[in-house]
């Protein structure tokens, strides 16, 4: 403890800082993101929300939208694995492959909701680009069932599809996406690419028609290892099974152009102006490194990132009061011998009288306290004691925790200066409602303009 | 004690450190365990300090009582390449078939191969004995994939055995599935006191049933100590404000008078009370939903300052304590 504890304080104080709300005030980003204008901005077509599991991902995405429609725009949210909790906060019991009027928003605006179906997504591609004969052929292969039921890089897949197809309808002007919960941040941009160039690469073509290659000069190695690869695959996955690829990939083949086009058409909508990505992460050391990986990966790709949502930053009224003191002031309450410095008044120190003399002289001038109060029998002070110490405990507590989300944070703009952030505060329970999730729009929207009076 | 423990959880619950801190709260008494990483996060490498995991297994730690944890980060592409040089001798060849793009092929996109290397290599561990018969792991702890994937990662031998119906993988298949619905195994499911992971760990219960898989226990990790009990909340409620300033004035903060440094600290603590009461509300009534759920339940605290290697033996002895390992 300070020597003098009590006045230390009160003399370099801004009285009206101490007395304003202060949540989540103690983060100061160095570039602050603002919502409104973004979800305003008509060329603002599609946001893309990313960022690992845990983070609150998906209810950043419907928060958006709900906000975007209430601020005039027609929006729909493409979900792809909501917590059941979300869809009924939306008014819908179950979200599924087709956009559902939310009702309820205020305003002008719309907003649709829908949960990614990947089985249906890759059932409607096959149907859009077959003629039904081929259609039945292809949906009834086993290869395929297996394929669409939701293998790696699938959902990923399936994803970007839909957000292809709805961006095609130009049905909304607004399109906020968020995305699967993949292993790795990586996931997400990879598996299209990846199951697109399996589908309508060399493998599948060796598979399916290696005689065609067989003339070409150069492609003689290839085929050598072709037919040994074409033995080893059927040993293993069993000679079914390859004949299943086989018709399947065949199928496909002739009835629409390539996978790897669409994968392409979709990713560069991807980098295309209109397209916004947010990294969503909360002031977690894994989070925010997950976070910084995926803000170097869009980089890489050139996708258009425009900033990072932290969430759940926790804030403190009582900000100035730090960790140290908080736990030292709840020792003298529970223990106030070390308060009184002396053993003898630590037994009469419950009575009123030796309450009002164990005051310091800094805290003499306190009798503002009503008449009834001061009157208060001796055991309920004492637990009045305890639970101001428990209430300073649980300062010290948040404090640290901020310290914490503090470090956590610079460490990552400090890594990523050039990243806007916007801080939502953390909420002690779970959205349930349109109104929470409205809340949580205000608070996205107000955490710009916040962080712009900060020194 | 069932050999085979997968661990599972919502993304964001520390499954991976239940994970570590099962495998070195087995490992305690001269045991040796094995702790799998199929995800290749390189999360169990994080944990302990050390560089990333090769594939291949490796000391990581040693429990108190000379027991020993070893690791391994299972990589699909490397597993179906030992498969194939295990079953067919293809060591050159798998060179070539990667070139290929087999590999990709096998371990990305082809149904459920890529995670029937993964837990087929897992039970190979837990079958594998040395020279003098002894099992060569006594335990295998697998880290892996989030409660919304785990049925259908453990239960995709299944399917793959229906696909490929016959061949090596559709005979890798059974086998694993002979392991991984015995009593040999156990999936426990790691949450958090808070609704969306409570809710997904219901779910995630229901789906391992219904597919047969063995459910082994609940566990609510990152529990936070109790600052104030039911009473405290109560009185929060009722006290004068005006006590608590007073309070406060007397452990040293301030002038309790209107406007005195230990007076304007009431509301925003009584602020923070209020918070704490509605979520310990909700944690409470969480409890009583995993309660419900008529599977055994064990309870981690929270390390505040983060996990750390000191924090993983920590979470290991009150593993041990409560009988979870």
């Amino acid at each position: 403890m300070s020597p003098d504890p009590a006045e230390a304080p009160e003399t370099g104080q801004a009285p009206q800082r101490a007395d304003g709300p202060e949540k989540a005030r103690p983060l100061s980003p160095v570039r602050a993101l603002d919502v409104d204008p973004l979800l305003d901005d008509p060329e603002t077509r599609i946001v893309v929300c990313c960022g690992s599991g845990g983070v609150g991902k998906t209810t950043t995405a419907a928060a958006l939208g709900l906000r975007a429609a209430e601020r005039g725009r027609k929006v729909v949210v493409l979900t792809i694995d909501p917590a059941r909790r979300l869809a009924q906060s939306m008014g819908i019991d179950s979200l599924d492959n087709v956009p559902r009027r939310v009702k309820g928003t205020e305003g002008e605006g719309e907003l649709h909701a829908m949960m990614l179906d990947m089985k249906r997504t890759f059932d409607e591609v096959v149907e859009a680009h077959a003629d039904p004969e081929r259609a039945a052929v292809i949906l009834a292969n086993p290869f395929y069932q297996s394929l669409s039921a939701g293998f790696a890089g699938t959902q990923e897949y399936m994803a970007m599809e839909k957000l292809g197809q709805l961006r095609a309808k130009d049905e909304w002007d607004l399109i906020v996406v968020d995305t699967p919960p993949s292993r790795s941040a990586l996931d997400f941009l990879d598996a299209p690419k990846r199951l697109g160039s399996f589908l309508d690469g060399r493998l599948i073509r060796l598979l399916t028609a290696p005689a065609k290659l067989g003339g070409r000069a150069g492609m003689a190695f290839l085929n050598v290892g072709m037919s040994m690869m074409t033995g080893t695959l059927g040993k293993l996955l069993g000679g079914q099974l390859l004949k299943d690829v086989q018709t399947f990939v065949a199928a496909m083949d002739t009835t629409f152009g390539g996978f790897r086009t669409r994968a392409d058409a979709t990713y560069k909508l991807l980098q295309a102006p209109g397209t916004a990505f947010l990294v969503v992460a909360a002031p977690e050391r894994d989070a925010l490194r997950e976070a910084a990986y995926f803000v170097e990966r869009l980089a890489a790709e050139k996708m258009p990132l425009v900033g990072l949502v932290l969430n759940r930053v926790h804030g403190s009224g009582a900000g100035r009061l730090s960790a140290e003191r908080a736990l030292a002031a709840a020792e003298n309450l529970e223990d106030p011998r070390i308060v009184d410095q002396g053993g003898g008044k630590a037994g009469l120190r419950n009575s009123p009288d030796s309450y009002g003399s164990s005051r310091s002289t800094a805290s003499a001038a306190a009798p503002d306290a009503p008449a009834s109060e001061e009157g208060s029998p001796a055991d309920e002070e004492r637990s009045v004691d305890r639970l101001t110490a428990g209430l300073l405990r649980l300062h010290a507590d948040r404090m640290q925790l901020l310290s914490r989300e503090q470090r956590t944070r610079d460490r990552f703009t400090a890594r990523h200066p050039e990243v806007a952030v916007v801080e939502v505060p953390a909420l002690p329970g779970d959205v349930h409602d349109l109104a929470g999730l409205r809340d949580i729009g205000t608070l996205l929207a107000a955490g710009a303009t916040e962080h712009t009076e900060l020194p | 004690m069932s050999r085979l423990q997968v661990v599972s959880g919502k993304g964001g619950t520390g499954k991976t450190t239940v994970a570590a801190a099962l495998a070195l709260a087995l490992a305690t008494e001269g045991k040796r365990t094995l702790l799998v990483e199929v995800e290749g996060r390189q999360g169990i490498a994080q944990l302990f300090e050390t560089e990333a995991l090769p594939y291949e297994e490796r000391k990581i730690a040693v429990a108190p009582g000379g027991g020993e944890v070893y690791a391994l980060a299972i990589d699909p592409e490397l597993a179906l390449l030992d498969y194939l040089q295990m079953f067919y001798k293809l060591g050159g060849a798998g060179r070539a078939l990667k070139k290929l793009g087999a590999i990709d092929f096998a371990t990305t996109v082809a149904p459920g191969i890529r995670d029937v290397l993964l837990t087929g290599k897992a039970c190979e561990a837990v079958r594998r004995k040395d020279k003098s018969g002894r099992f060569a792991y006594d335990y295998v702890v697998m880290d892996a994939p989030p409660t919304g994937r785990i049925t259908r990662f453990l239960n995709v031998n299944d399917e793959v055995a229906g696909l490929a119906k016959i061949g090596p993988i559709h005979n890798q298949a059974q086998a694993v599935m002979r392991v991984l619905k015995s009593p040999e195994t156990a999936v426990h499911l790691v949450t958090l006191l808070e609704e969306m992971p409570v809710q997904e760990t219901a779910d995630g219960i229901a789906e391992l049933r219904a597919a047969r898989l063995p459910v082994g226990r609940v566990i609510v990790n990152m529990v936070r100590p109790e600052v104030l009990d039911a009473g405290d909340l109560e009185l929060v409620r009722t006290v004068g404000r005006s006590s608590v300033a007073r309070a406060l004035s007397t452990a040293g903060l301030g002038g309790a008078r209107r406007g005195g440094n230990a007076e304007k600290l009431v509301d925003p603590l009584l602020a923070q009370a209020a918070e704490y009461a509605e979520r310990y509300a909700l944690e409470q009534e969480q409890r009583a939903v995993l309660g419900e759920l008529g599977l055994p339940l064990g309870e981690l605290p929270l390390f505040a300052e983060g996990m750390d290697l000191a924090g993983l033996y920590e979470l290991a002895t009150e593993l041990r304590k409560q009988g979870l390992s």
